[in-house]
């Protein structure tokens, strides 16, 4: 039976892990005091944001924490449509006329 | 030098009363002059797991209001003379206990004891927030289990900020007691590894409890697990955390592997 077993669907520790920690991150954010990599996370968003409409289904972020540094990971599905391409070139646009 | 600590959680039904006494227990009969508090007014439950529940006449009202004396509360343990408790109300309501009372209380009980186990009700209000208030040290109560760990990890984020010593900016030490684990399950990716929840809510380790049918066992009889030298692997492993406390180095003995291998063989051929 064992030899088979590779063939059963994997645990669900490792699911259960990953929803831990994305969720913690969120509510870590929320609630505790502010870091560094919440701060950023927070900004990179932000700033994404006003060029961008983003649909925070689309948005992916992960937070890590080791010993000596944090990782951030943020993953933003970026829409192709119209609104969003012209919201994004009057955006340059905007720039190019102020510098 | 007399040590407060609570043991909390978040979540209910993870162990935290059975951690209290059985840890308290060992302590005790280590030679330790311990002190249960029971902090679930209402819910009283330390008094049953210990077999004391027929001998509570005044409780940790009485005493924080003033209407008793606190030796005439403490309830000494007929097995092991060094474990005593301080019972919960169980007719008041949550709102009896104040700050002051509950300080006041604590700052008695150090001048008695060398270690003061406060433990918490679940859930993160009023009742939950006076028993880590006035700790030293915080023992956290996890399953291997989403949502007990996303309480913990709630419960920490408070250690942190709700406790006197937090607010007077001193380090709160906490420490993590997993119960209920199945190294098995764990093994084959069932269950939250030791490691995941270690590093999920990033707090050392005070010590691993699997799951044991000896458990349900001690709190039928009122009789703590590890206060009859029991053998049994979560005896072991509570008498093992209590040691940590006290200060001694104490391997953490890894899950069975080879009984976990066996028992995965005998488990399949059964199936």
């Amino acid at each position: 039976m064992s030899l088979f077993s590779f063939l059963k669907a994997r645990g669900t520790a490792p699911v259960a892990r990953e929803r831990l920690q994305i969720l913690l991150s969120h509510e870590r954010a929320a609630m505790g005091p502010r870091d560094l990599v919440a701060i950023l996370r927070d900004e990179l968003l932000a700033t994404i944001g006003r060029h961008v409409d983003i649909d925070p289904d689309k948005v992916t972020v992960k937070m890590d924490r080791a010993t000596g540094f944090s990782t951030l990971e943020i993953d933003v599905e970026i829409p192709c449509d119209k609104v969003a391409v012209s919201a994004l070139r009057n955006a340059v646009s905007q720039r190019a006329t102020a510098a | 030098m007399s040590k407060v600590i609570v043991v909390t959680s978040g979540k209910g039904g993870v162990g935290k009363t059975t951690s209290t006494a059985s840890i308290g227990a060992a302590l005790a009969q280590a030679g330790q002059k311990v002190c249960v508090v029971d902090f679930d007014v209402g819910l009283r439950n330390l008094d049953l797991v210990l077999g004391a529940e027929r001998r509570v006449v005044y409780d940790f009202i009485n005493v924080a209001q003033g209407d008793a004396k606190l030796g005439q509360a403490l309830i000494r343990d007929k097995r092991v003379d060094t474990l005593h408790l301080l019972a919960a109300s169980q007719t008041r309501d949550k709102d009896a206990l104040t700050d002051e009372g509950v300080e006041r209380v604590i700052g008695e009980l150090r001048q008695t004891f060398d270690w003061v186990l406060c433990d918490s009700p679940a859930g993160i209000e009023r009742g939950a927030l006076l028993a880590m208030r006035f700790a030293d040290e915080a023992i956290v109560v996890t399953n291997p289990e989403v949502s007990s760990v996303r309480d913990s990890d709630r419960i920490i984020g408070l250690l942190d900020a709700k406790t006197r010593r937090a607010e007077a900016g001193e380090r709160m030490e906490k420490r993590l007691l997993l119960t209920r684990f199945d190294a098995a399950r764990s093994s084959r990716g069932e269950m939250l590894s030791v490691a995941d929840v270690l590093d999920i809510l990033s707090i050392p380790l005070l010590g691993i409890v699997p799951e044991d049918q000896e458990v349900l066992r001690a709190s039928n009889l009122g009789a703590p697990i590890t206060i009859n030298g029991s053998a049994s692997p979560a005896a072991r492993a509570y008498r093992d955390a209590s040691r940590r406390l006290i200060g001694e180095t104490v391997p953490m003995s890894p899950p069975d592997e080879k009984k976990t291998l066996l028992n995965r063989l005998f488990s399949r051929r059964a199936a």
